[in-house]
């Protein structure tokens, strides 16, 4: 494929954009994996979050 | 009303007593406007070029530094709290509040300009319009900034925070105020629509200011 | 509010308000979002390189229009979002709507930093210069300082109910004072090429351009809207995470207080 002369400009752009959004992507799905573990393992210690009045908890907090 | 009166002249009053902080203002504006020829160089016809911007971007900066001033001192000594359960609504509160630090901070700064425009070989006919330039857009300053101090106060060394959030609402501001400055001093575009803008930008954040402040002010002393 | 979630009459903004109910739903959703979203970016970038003809005046750089006027809209529709959310989050309270406007502060900068990049890079070869004060690069900077804010406020209050209604408070002042620093930034600065997709007289812009610049639009859109639903998820369970730790350590202190006490 031919770019004529501004190809590394082109290239350039492109490049930033799959980092940029590679990276929030990458961010994204580590940080939800990481939560997601350390709530089993509180759930695993025998924490309770049985009820949805617990994690409607925050919620209700914030309303007071 | 005159509850409202009252804390504006409080306010005021207590300016005048600790005295120091408008001082410690128009020094900083001194201050900045020296650097200016002392880092683009002595050349006369450039300074009196850039005069309007280097006098208005200078003002934004020291009015800036007073800004935490308006909500810090009566948030430390529980005033506030005060202020925002009594009968005043607290949008008229903040309002005086930031009224007074208009007339205790914004004014001086303004008037201090064209000294200042001296120094930067401004035109002597642009005087009277710096003047009233500034006069019409500094509300913008104190109103659009309380908002930034209502919503830094609980922050710790929030002053560049402050200057993130708020330097960006003053962009209208700063670019009409120059505007209506070099369209008087023979710019290209009329001096009477950008002066009407810069008052209009002033009006705007004199309802949005006292009530965005209220309701960051209300959410932190509940 | 559980007993809310169960009534089948609730619309579904309604229903959608509930944590519990919108992590089932977007649960179930995000998936086809992310795969639409990946299908068309796949077809959009296909196109652009494989079919779209070259501008006969900007010629192969063109190429760049395709992700930056995409990103630039999607700046500007996450700050759109942040605006509803705040609004939503002060007049209503709604806890997702602050967790909206919390997951698309850092989205919206994103994309208004790549729309600056690109277009930076785009004006290299255009105008021989990586930056020029033009109106629109301008707001979009602008743009990028609001949204630098928000997150400065939000990281720098610890309490994060309160964060949150600061937040919403400062994003309801900067949206209304974009548009007058949009109009300001263009009265400042009228050199610019008048804007091309969106006009009264219909697109300028030639067709074998304009359909891989609507799919890749879309596209963006989709992976936007992906996004914004991952970091709301992922926002959830933090706060779960959170309210589930001080529960164990509020459980911990009465045990070693009941132990001390005996």
């Amino acid at each position: 494929m031919d770019l004529g002369p501004h190809a590394a400009f082109i290239w350039a752009s492109y490049a930033i954009y799959s980092v940029v959004v590679a990276g929030v992507i990458g961010w994204l799905v580590w940080d939800g994996a990481r939560l997601k573990a350390r709530l089993l393992e509180l759930e695993a210690k025998g924490v309770s979050r049985r009820s949805r009045s617990m994690s409607a908890k925050p919620a209700a907090k914030e309303e007071s | 009303m005159s509850a409202f009166w009252t804390l504006l002249k409080r306010d005021l009053l207590l300016q005048v007593r600790e005295g120091g902080a408008v001082g410690t203002a128009l020094g900083f504006y001194l201050v900045v406007v020296t650097m200016m020829p002392l880092g683009l160089g002595p050349d006369l016809n450039l300074l009196s070029r850039i005069a309007p911007g280097v006098l208005w971007i200078a003002l934004l900066l020291s009015a800036l530094l007073s800004l935490p001033r308006i909500f810090e001192a009566d948030d430390e000594d529980g005033s506030l709290e005060v202020i925002a359960t009594g009968d005043l609504p607290l949008e008229l509160a903040t309002a005086a509040k930031a009224l007074a630090h208009w007339i205790s901070t914004g004014i001086p700064l303004a008037l201090l300009a064209p000294v200042l425009g001296l120094l930067l070989n401004l035109e002597l006919s642009a005087y009277p319009v710096l003047v009233a330039t500034m006069l019409a857009g500094t509300p913008a300053i104190s109103f659009l900034g309380a908002v930034g101090a209502a919503l830094t106060l609980r922050v710790r060394r929030g002053g560049l925070l402050l200057a993130l959030l708020v330097l960006p609402l003053y962009i209208p501001t700063l670019i009409f105020g120059i505007a209506a400055i070099s369209a008087a001093t023979g710019g290209p575009s009329g001096f009477q629509a950008s002066f009407l803008i810069l008052s209009a930008i002033s009006l705007f954040s004199l309802v949005i200011g006292p009530v965005a402040a209220a309701a960051a002010i209300r959410f932190q002393t509940q | 509010m559980t007993k809310a979630a169960m009534n089948p009459q609730q619309s579904l903004t309604q229903r959608l308000a509930n944590p519990t109910r919108f992590m089932e739903l977007s649960g179930r959703v995000l998936p086809w979002l992310a795969a639409a979203a990946a299908l068309l970016i796949a077809y959009a970038l296909y196109l652009v390189f494989f079919v779209a003809p070259d501008d006969y005046q900007q010629g192969q750089t063109v190429k760049i229009m395709f992700i930056h006027v995409p990103a630039a809209w999607l700046g500007m529709l996450g700050y759109a979002l942040i605006a509803v959310s705040s609004f939503g989050y002060l007049v209503f309270r709604h806890p997702l709507a602050d967790v909206s406007a919390k997951a698309a502060a850092p989205l919206g900068a994103a994309f208004t930093f790549l729309a600056l990049a690109t277009g930076s890079l785009w004006g290299k070869p255009m105008w021989g210069t990586y930056w020029v004060w033009d109106a629109r690069l301008t707001s979009m900077l602008i743009l990028l300082f609001l949204y630098f804010g928000l997150m400065a406020l939000r990281s720098a209050i610890e309490d994060d109910a309160l964060a949150g209604k600061l937040c919403a408070v400062l994003g309801l002042v900067g949206v209304s004072i974009l548009p007058i620093i949009k109009f300001s930034v263009d009265w400042w600065n009228t050199l610019h090429q008048p804007a091309s997709v969106i006009r009264l007289d219909g697109p300028t812009i030639h067709p074998d351009l304009l359909w891989p610049l609507l799919y890749s639009a879309v596209g963006f859109s989709l992976l936007f809207f992906a996004l914004h639903t991952k970091g709301m998820r992922n926002e959830i369970l933090r706060r779960r995470l959170r309210s589930l730790t001080m529960a164990e350590v509020d459980r911990a202190r009465t045990v070693s207080a009941t132990a001390a006490a005996e």
